[in-house]
């Protein structure tokens, strides 16, 4: 064994009903280093990390860890701990109305002679942890004072204070913004510098190369390999994730058409949801793909959910077809023709306990009404249709969508939406989450559907992806439309406003 | 054991009613073994005659009648539960209180305030009735308010009621037990022909329910909304008004059931109406294989759990249990049942005989 | 500047509870001046009355605080009452039976936490089914109502009567007889326990895990945090306090009786809730909810002072008092998820 390794998986095989999530997989991460672990998705990343973190119990292979006797087995992330492995997930997991001071030390308070919780103790120390980490913040403050970032970066300083040699993060940055992102990666630069072992989950290619050492890819729960950063490029990473080659997601794009001259579909004046979503304007024609840029937080999905009625807009108005309508809920947006697929698919998207049928047809009947039932037969015809339309992978209709993959869940919802046969379409992150494959077949969709003469809403978090589809951007900066980006999209203008600069 | 014997089994265990189905059979069975350690009729819990009544009348009778009969409440309050329990993933433990305001209101208003005891109507029938419905209602949508609008736990919601509506059914009733010794008000509680009226009351709820969920969408928007409120919002549906509408439901059905309940004695006894029943129609929900945690829900089940319960409900007071003792055996019950279904212990059991497989595998193998 | 609004809205509840309290006194006060509400030893008989309630609605606030509940606190009452009564009149010393109706509490509390804690049963659940067991059990025990008397127990009867004479604020009656206020063995008993448990809550792990827990029950077993035991000795802690508690219900009403303390679990909830704990979990504190137990006790107080108001009236009372509370908790609720 090198000297400086920190933590060696070997052999690693864990069986889920039916599926085999990790199958032989080694990994290997050494001290000072940033290590980051791809793969798709049920590629077995998470599946791994559970095994080290002992949420999973792996059926056979061996974990060892440095100053540690033995094969380690994890049964608890107490065990996990104790053994130097700590992990920060991407919803903070602290306790908003403790004390950051308190969070970093709960469960393990300083205690005084007679066995109560030495508080001084614990601010004192909590505050010189912080202010050594460069986090500027009052250790007595509750935890939900602070933003996101801060709370992660607490989550992380708590990890470090307990010695842990190995430092989880999954998936961090998924809701920070570039600058909070830079804070953190600063943060793991520092960490990494003082001999922590680091693995980094992330769906961002662009985040890898910026912080990362070395790159271990899993596919299909088995390893594909490990590789020093500077020995794989980009395309390189991607073909190993994807185990083919994708050149045909970059010519998906046909060419740009002028629909400027399109009847209008949307037409919102200075609407508005106060508290997110300051006044904008706004045109939609038909057969338009609008996409939204911005970052996360930048407005781009309420103001979505402002015109959709998800979050009711209280002021401006909003014309569809040139009437001018009040929507006040989302039924009324459907009524008008509008569908809308959330960017939160658990949260507001699957109705996991129902069957794939009962989820595609389920914003059809409540277009239709309480009161006219569709009959079984139609909404057997109407299920079966879109599975097959957007070859969804499901054993039966009636199978509950909460065994389908991510991926399959996504098209079901879409298929809610295609069944209701609308107008116009929000897709608020239709492909977050789910493998290149199903990007690619849904970007596909979306310039279908822009044929067919139905206006298309779409944001992604993937600038290439609009760039692909749209025929126009609209740029979002704090709430706020600044902008839009028309004619001839390229990543670079995009990018440029959505920074601020002069476009 | 055969493939085939396996598959059956695996069936078996996949069937929505079974839990209800063999906790009925138990108790079945409890009942011929003390009727056979009593030396009588093994059978005797299954006869069914036709007797004749002092008033010349002829009248079905009969263990199982008698269940059935008596059984009518907490089966019409397992309706509206099942659909509480489904939308909002919690209980209204209210209903018994309310089934006591609901009394309480529709005779006071019967007797007029302030007479204990009366043997004429104050007024028509009909309007003591409507406000029986009326005040379950109003109930059911006190606590649908406060649960689909305010987003309050359920059963911290409806713990208002379930302390306040017995106080003011009291209140109502000027803290009498208020008598309506008239037959026209007896008639829900009495007979229809040979069968007793709160059967076919019963019946005719089931029948109202059943052909609302087989002829509406309504069935599909209630799970839809216990399984992902968010979603459903989105997805069209107006989640709170779902919800909303189950409590209303189950306060109707509460103010039925007081109805009900207070015309088989023909009067409101303010602190006794309805007591226990809340557990009674939870059990009920729970007994009918429905998770109490929301979501789908099986209404066959609930019903046939309703009978159950009843049938425990005679059993131990055949068995010498008293009323008042008889809340410990059912609490025992609930535990039991929810405790099968609780996730750890599923799961525990799970490995139990995933290791049981395998060990048998290996053994084959050796 | 959002901290400082987070704070207050906390504060705030708290506050309102304190001035409300504060009014109605001075309302009773004014009202029922004649009648004798302004002595001390009036606001001395609500903590004597309510002593038993003191003690279960800190049992209550501490299960509250890990966003569970515990409504078989009632029932558990009567019980306790009941093997009060019943086993001192079957001749078993006072000592011997206060230590026993304790280790059913244990016993209770150790069942009902491990149902919740271990198997994850919604605590609503597992608790209805404690309530109905309690109040089954106590018919078991004994249907009718038992009387503690001096030849049942003589000291019982004894701790139950003795006075603890406060050396101020005494009045002279209308026969000119200085009146010395006191308090009974009961107060006293309630207020330790409502020290004890204030102090457990703020300075050891256990009172902080409890806090954890209520906060986010998912980050607190990622953070380390036995939640499962923790839960599980929450429920019983809240039986044992129930006991106590039981104690000195029974030491004030020196009977046993199937429908005693009914709805005692709702005075107790409502007294919590009252006092700013959230039923969502995570916050309040015990002097809250003492507050919150003398709003109750001051209404019962005024009912009776009244004697014309029907019976019935504290209960719907209270009722209405939680019922207003919930209300301003889940819009305090909503105008903190608007905010962010």
């Amino acid at each position: 064994m090198e000297d400086n390794i920190v933590l060696t998986a070997r052999g690693i095989n864990m069986t889920f009903p039916g599926v085999k999530a990790l199958e032989n997989v080694d990994f290997t991460l050494r001290r000072g280093e940033i290590h980051a672990l791809m793969g798709e998705n049920g590629a077995g990343k998470s599946t791994l990390i559970k095994c080290l973190t002992g949420i999973n119990d792996f059926e056979s292979g061996e974990i060892h860890i440095e100053g540690v006797e033995g094969p380690v087995k994890n049964h608890s992330t107490r065990d996990a701990q104790n053994v130097g492995i700590s992990t920060v997930y991407q919803e903070v997991n602290l306790c908003p109305n403790l004390s950051v001071a308190e969070n970093l030390f709960i469960g393990r308070e300083p205690l005084t002679a007679i066995k109560t919780v030495d508080r001084n103790s614990y601010n004192k120390r909590s505050q010189k942890i912080m202010d050594d980490l460069g986090i500027s913040v009052d250790v007595t403050q509750n935890l939900e004072n602070y933003s996101l970032a801060i709370q992660q970066m607490v989550a992380i300083a708590r990890a470090v204070d307990m010695e842990c040699k190995v430092l989880i993060l999954d998936e961090p940055t998924s809701s920070l913004d570039d600058e909070e992102v830079e804070k953190l990666f600063r943060l793991m630069r520092m960490l990494r510098d003082k001999g922590v072992g680091i693995i980094f989950v992330t769906h961002f290619l662009e985040q890898v190369y910026e912080v990362c050492d070395r790159i271990t890819v899993l596919r299909n729960g088995t390893l594909v390999g490990e590789y020093p950063i500077a020995d794989l490029p980009r395309v390189k990473l991607v073909a190993a994730m994807m185990g083919k080659d994708l050149d045909d997601l970059a010519s998906i794009k046909g060419e740009t058409k002028d629909l400027s001259h399109a009847p209008l579909e949307i037409s919102a004046r200075g609407l508005a949801h106060t508290g997110t979503v300051k006044p904008f304007d706004l045109d939609i024609h038909k057969g338009e793909v609008i996409g939204i840029g911005g970052l996360l937080g930048s407005g781009r999905s309420e103001l979505a959910r402002s015109i959709y009625g998800a979050d009711k807009a209280n002021v401006g108005t909003l014309k569809v077809k040139d009437q001018e309508v009040q929507i006040h809920q989302p039924i009324d947006a459907m009524n008008l023709g509008m569908g809308m697929l959330p960017d939160d698919r658990k949260a507001e998207g699957i109705i996991a306990d129902l069957t794939v049928r009962e989820n595609i047809i389920l914003a059809l009947q409540a277009k239709t009404g309480t009161f006219k039932k569709l009959s079984r037969q139609k909404q057997n015809e109407i299920a079966d249709r879109y599975i097959d339309l957007l070859s969804i992978k499901t054993p039966t209709a009636e199978t509950l969508v909460k065994q389908l993959s991510g991926g399959n869940q996504q098209k079901c919802i879409l298929a809610r939406w295609l069944a209701t046969d609308p107008d116009f379409l929000i897709l608020d992150e239709p492909t977050r989450g789910i493998d290149i494959g199903t990007k690619t077949e849904i970007q596909k969709l979306i310039l279908e559907l822009a044929e067919q003469g139905k206006s298309i809403l779409f944001i992604s978090s993937e600038i290439m992806e609009m760039v692909r589809t749209c025929n126009r951007m609209v740029i979002m900066r704090d709430g706020e439309k600044v902008g839009e980006v028309g004619g001839d999209i390229t990543e670079q203008k995009v990018m440029h406003a959505i920074a601020g600069g002069e476009s | 054991m055969n493939s085939n014997g396996n598959q059956l089994w695996k069936k078996i265990k996949a069937w929505p009613l079974l839990l209800p189905v063999v906790a009925l059979l138990l108790v079945m069975a409890v009942n011929i073994f003390h009727d056979l350690m009593q030396g009588s009729n093994p059978l005797s819990f299954f006869t069914i005659t036709l007797n004749q009544t002092t008033s010349g009348g002829t009248i079905l009778y009969g263990r199982i009648i008698d269940i059935l009969n008596r059984g009518s409440e907490v089966a019409i309050l397992a309706l509206g539960m099942t659909l509480v329990v489904s939308s909002s993933a919690g209980t209204d433990i209210s209903v018994g209180s309310v089934m006591s305001l609901s009394a309480s209101f529709c005779c006071m208003l019967l007797a007029g305030y302030g007479v204990a005891n009366t043997s004429e109507l104050a007024v028509p029938l009909i309007v003591g009735v409507l406000a029986a419905f009326a005040m379950g209602t109003l109930c059911g949508a006190f606590n649908g308010t406060l649960v689909a609008y305010f987003g309050i736990q359920p059963m911290v919601a409806t713990l208002i009621l379930f302390s306040a509506a017995r106080a003011i059914g009291l209140l109502l009733c000027n803290n009498l037990i208020v008598y309506v010794r008239n037959s026209s008000f007896g008639a829900f509680g009495a007979f229809t022909g040979p069968v007793p009226t709160p059967i076919l009351i019963a019946a005719i709820c089931i029948a109202l329910v059943a052909l609302v969920l087989r002829n509406t969408s309504l069935g599909m928007y209630i799970q839809s909304v216990g399984i992902n409120a968010k979603a459903s919002r989105i997805a069209g549906l107006n989640s709170k008004k779902i919800i909303f509408l189950t409590y209303v439901i189950c306060g109707f059905f509460a103010g039925v059931a007081g109805l009900v309940n207070s015309s088989r004695i023909t009067s409101a006894d303010s602190n006794n109406i309805g007591l226990y029943y809340e557990m009674d129609a939870i059990l009920a929900v729970a007994l009918g294989g429905n998770s109490l945690g929301g979501g789908k829900f099986n209404l066959a089940g609930s019903i046939i759990g309703a009978y159950t319960i009843q049938a425990i409900t005679t059993t131990l007071y055949a068995l010498g249990v008293s009323t008042d003792q008889a809340p410990v055996y059912k609490a025992i019950i609930v535990i039991i049942i929810v405790a099968i279904q609780s996730a750890p212990l599923k799961a525990y059991f799970r490995k139990r005989s995933n290791i049981k497989k395998t060990g048998t595998k290996e053994a084959a193998r050796a | 500047m959002n901290k400082f609004k987070s704070m207050n809205s906390n504060t705030m509840l708290l506050l309102i509870t304190v001035a409300l309290f504060i009014v109605m006194y001075a309302g009773g006060c004014i009202a029922y001046g004649s009648k004798g509400f302004t002595h001390l030893q009036t606001f001395l008989n609500i903590l004597i009355t309510n002593s038993g309630l003191i003690c279960v609605a800190c049992g209550l606030t501490v299960v509250m605080l890990t966003a569970g509940i515990d409504i078989s606190v009632g029932s558990l009452v009567a019980m306790d009452c009941m093997m009060l009564a019943v086993g001192m009149k079957s001749g078993i010393g006072a000592v011997q039976m206060c230590l026993l109706v304790l280790l059913v509490g244990v016993v209770f509390g150790m069942v009902q936490g491990f149902l919740i804690g271990y198997l994850e049963i919604q605590p609503f659940i597992v608790t209805m089914a404690g309530m109905f067991f309690g109040r089954g059990m106590t018919a078991v025990i004994c249907t009718d109502q038992v009387s503690i008397t001096q030849d049942i127990n003589a000291a019982f009867y004894s701790w139950a009567n003795a006075k603890v004479v406060l050396p101020f604020g005494g009045y002279v009656n209308n026969k000119g007889k200085y009146m010395a206020p006191f308090v009974r063995v009961e107060v006293i008993i309630a207020l330790i326990v409502l020290i004890l448990i204030f102090l457990m809550l703020r300075y050891t792990r256990f009172g902080r895990a409890l806090y954890a827990i209520g906060g986010s029950e998912q980050s607190a077993a990622m953070m380390g945090l036995n939640v499962k035991q923790t839960k599980m000795k929450a429920y019983m802690l809240s039986s044992v306090l129930t006991s106590i508690g039981g104690i000195c219900y029974c030491l004030n009403t020196m009977a046993g009786s199937v429908q005693q303390a009914t709805g005692l679990e709702m005075d107790a909830i409502s007294s919590a809730v009252i006092g700013g704990t959230l039923l969502t979990g995570g916050v309040g504190n015990v002097l809250g909810t003492f507050v919150g137990v003398l709003i109750n006790g001051t209404i019962s107080s005024i009912v009776k002072t009244n004697g014309k108001l029907a019976s019935s009236w504290p209960n719907i009372l209270t009722a209405a008092l939680l019922f207003v509370f919930i209300v301003i908790q889940s819009l305090f609720a909503a105008m903190r998820t608007k905010k962010k």
